[in-house]
């Protein structure tokens, strides 16, 4: 199959029109406009929806309402907008039924800049949104996840009637790299029974999120959770690089993790026994896999493009028991991989030590660079 | 126990398919029952209930889904006319509509609704002004007349602090977007009957892709306005219709040739 | 083997362009490549720059600390780059919009007087393609073929016209030499 040559954003877009998406909503938010922009002459001409809502607020609810008929249904935006999404995206997350988003990250928190950054991990990942609930998180580190994810998101959605976000940050929506976009899937003609597409011969259906009876919320709050365990079992994603003999890990995902990578090679180079683990679901997180690996390690890094959210995860999928480091740039600051393996280094020369916390180290670390 | 006798006798009276066979939670004396059967009617006399889909709001009309016979879906406070427009742009052979109080269109949904019009969304909003907010208790709305006593307003709405109510019949007649924007009132039979017409009047406009729609009923609140359901209808005419005139703001040509 | 490009200047001068070319060609040829640009207001007239990255395998960070080549196409770019281009890479320096010497001796440094070779081949245009030419006549990235196949590929068809001159530029500016230091 041919390669093609595109900007994530863009490469995003084609991925979700070829998994058949039926209505595109969206709002203008730099560094994802790309995608808006490509939708808006994508979609018509080939029939299918799009709107430019009047915000986010909107477009979330313009993705609620077309969801709820069965459609395969999206939008993206990026941090302050993905804020103004989490209404509804908790309403969509309790009304049970699939929707597409991508979250195209940005420096923060407030208006912040237009730069890459991680900061949104814990409002997809961990929340966002009231209530309780839980999105699948995909998390692309080069064009050719973003593309294959993309159509993977829509799929898990509909397994698990759930909310799934492809999440990335502005330098993967805004760069280019080749890739190979899957075929053109026929547009869906069956619908789940669930689908609110008009009473024609059939007892009338209706999708809300209300229930004003506690007992009732429990035990749909119960069925959530129940369906989130199976995505636990069956749909936790990770890779690792150098990771067979590794000594030491380092863990990143989506940009960070592509950073890394280089950082870890350069290491490598230098004879030092490091290997790297890439969640690709940060939402399931690769509790499990990790603490396996962390067994036969000395010590691991964490590297974000925020101050430690993720961080958080790894030190309780390794039970605080593996010494464990810090580093990340913030604010939309993109780390270089010289800076990466200063802190592999680093970390190989100790002190190793599970005492304290690594964030505190590293703010320790980063008082003197900046 | 007596047996009815019915032959012979004409069924003149009956409860719409549109409307499922539940008691509603409506207070007494409230007309959201009158508002809701004139559009089951309607519904039933256009054949069309199977192509329907509801969109209920949040207040007192949040459980609509529950009396309408036919699909729904239940949106976010205010979001009505956003969701409508996600399900009316996958599913534009549908008739979509939507149900909402002035809280939930002319306070926290005021964008989504000046926007579904001014796109034109294909869509019918029913929208329910009783000048406060109902299912809350009784708190001021963006329709509360100037003085008028609410739980948040105790000594009546302050212009000064609290600002001018919102006529949103006039507001959404003024964009180019909008087709067929009317104001009724639920207050005696005959205005019954006249926004019985109307309702027929947006479907219409609906069916035949001529665009938004969108009908404001004024509308009584016994429970929170504190008064009978006489005096309520009274209040109705004296204050409120004064200050919310009823007519046709909104009539765009192609509408204005619909025969019913 | 992974060869780093930063392409700088101001906006106008076709740095985004000239970057993608090379990613295009580079594409083509069976490479891994990225292409990643500085975005945001700054592409509106002030500075920009691309980053080119050309690996044989997966490509880890698609910015560099230290790029092995940089084609500095105005002073502010020069004044930027230069101490970081890695030892032993190269350096263009498009001399029509700088007014400085280079410093560093540990690099290769081509002086390319672009805006003037690209007028005379008949637009001024084209300067970015007689740098990127310079550029890759020092470092042995890519074959010429396959910029010029992907020029004749992504050059807008209005410019088509144009194709036998943008040849001419890039081969121009491949036989200026490396200052001897």
């Amino acid at each position: 199959m041919a390669r093609e040559f595109m900007k994530g954003n863009e490469a995003i877009a084609e991925a979700a029109v070829r998994a058949g998406v039926a209505a595109y909503f969206g709002y203008p938010i730099t560094p994802q406009t790309e995608l808006l922009e490509y939708m808006s002459h994508r979609m018509p001409e080939l029939g299918r929806a799009f709107v430019q809502a009047e915000s986010e607020l909107a477009t979330i609810n313009m993705v609620y309402g077309a969801a709820c008929t069965g459609q395969r249904v999206m939008s993206s935006s990026s941090s302050p907008g993905v804020s103004l999404m989490m209404e509804g995206v908790s309403y969509i997350a309790g009304t049970e039924i699939p929707v597409v988003l991508v979250d195209v990250m940005r420096g923060g928190p407030g208006l912040g800049n237009i730069a890459p950054a991680q900061g949104d991990y814990n409002q997809i990942v961990h929340g966002g949104g009231h209530g309780d609930y839980h999105n699948i998180v995909l998390a692309p580190s080069n064009v050719q996840e973003a593309v294959d994810f993309t159509v993977l998101a829509f799929d898990l959605a509909e397994k698990y009637r759930s909310v799934t976000v492809v999440l990335l940050d502005g330098m993967l929506g805004q760069m280019m790299e080749p890739c190979e976009l899957p075929p053109m899937k026929p547009m869906k003609t069956e619908f789940e029974d669930w689908a609110v597409n008009g009473a024609k011969g059939r007892e009338r259906r209706f999708l809300t999120s209300i229930n004003l009876d506690p007992a009732a919320q429990e035990v749909t709050n119960f069925r959530l959770l129940n369906r989130w365990q199976q995505v636990e079992a069956n749909e936790i994603r990770y890779k690792k690089y150098f990771m067979e003999d590794a000594r030491f890990a380092v863990v990143a995902y989506g940009s960070s993790g592509r950073i890394s990578l280089s950082a870890v090679r350069a290491a490598r180079a230098e004879g030092i026994p490091v290997g790297l683990i890439r969640p690709i679901t940060v939402s399931p997180f690769p509790t499990a896999a990790i603490r396996e690996a962390s067994k036969d390690l000395q010590g691991m890094l964490v590297v974000e493009m925020s101050s430690g959210q993720m961080l958080e995860d790894v030190l309780a999928a390794t039970r605080h028991n593996v010494p464990t480091e810090f580093f990340g740039r913030i604010g939309g600051m993109v780390p270089y991989p010289d800076e990466v393996l200063e802190e592999i280094r680093g970390l190989v020369k100790g002190p190793l030590t599970t005492e304290g916390h690594p964030r505190e180290r590293w703010l320790k670390r980063m008082a003197e660079r900046i | 126990m007596t047996t009815m006798q019915t032959e012979n006798e004409t069924l003149v009276y009956a409860r719409p398919e549109s409307l499922t066979n539940v008691s509603t939670h409506y207070c007494p004396g409230c007309t959201h029952g009158i508002a809701h059967r004139l559009i089951a009617e309607v519904i039933d006399e256009m054949g069309i209930r199977e192509r329907m889909i509801g969109v209920a709001s949040v207040g007192c009309s949040v459980f609509a889904y529950n009396y309408f016979n036919f699909d729904f879906v239940q949106a976010p406070h205010g979001r009505a006319p956003a969701m409508a427009t996600g399900v009316k742009r996958v599913l534009p052979d549908k008739m979509v509509i939507t149900y909402q109080g002035d809280g939930d269109m002319a306070s926290i949904g005021m964008a989504e609704i000046v926007h579904a019009a001014t796109r034109g969304e294909n869509i019918t909003v029913f929208f329910i002004n009783n000048t406060n907010y109902g299912m809350t208790g009784g708190q001021m709305a963006p329709t509360t007349l100037p003085g008028q006593k609410t739980t948040s307003s105790i000594h009546g709405r302050d212009v000064e602090t609290q600002g001018y109510p919102i006529r949103a019949a006039e507001l959404l007649s003024q964009l180019d977007g909008s087709s067929y924007v009317v104001r009724r009132s639920l207050n005696d039979p005959k205005n019954v009957r006249l926004a019985k017409k109307a309702i027929r009047v947006a479907l219409e406009v609906q069916a035949r892709g001529l665009g938004f729609s969108m009908i404001e009923f004024l509308s009584i609140c016994p429970t929170n306005w504190g008064m009978t359901p006489e005096a309520s209808k009274k209040w109705l005419e004296e204050k409120m219709i004064p200050y919310y005139p009823l007519g046709d703001y909104k009539v765009h040509p192609a509408v204005a040739q619909i025969k019913i | 083997m992974q060869n780093e490009i930063l392409i700088a200047g101001f906006g106008g001068q076709g740095v985004l362009f000239a970057g993608q070319l090379l990613a295009y060609a580079a594409m083509d040829e069976g490479k891994q490549v990225t292409w990643i640009p500085s975005y945001g207001p700054e592409m509106r007239g002030g500075t920009a720059n691309c980053t080119v990255i050309i690996s044989d395998e997966e490509i880890g960070s698609p910015l560099v600390s230290h790029p092995q080549a940089v084609i500095a196409m105005n002073r502010p770019s020069l004044d930027k780059y230069e101490p970081l281009v890695k030892p032993d890479g190269v350096l263009v320096v498009n001399t029509s919009m700088v007014d400085r010497k280079t410093t560093r001796t540990d690099i290769k440094v081509v002086e390319v007087d672009a805006n003037a070779m690209a007028e005379k081949l008949g637009d001024k245009r084209m300067s970015n393609m007689v740098l990127l030419g310079a550029l890759l006549g020092q470092l042995g990235v890519l074959p010429m073929k396959a910029i010029e196949h992907a020029l004749q590929v992504h050059l807008p068809e209005r410019h088509h016209s144009l194709l036998p001159k943008n040849y001419e530029a890039l081969h121009e500016g491949a036989m200026m030499q490396a200052l001897s230091i």
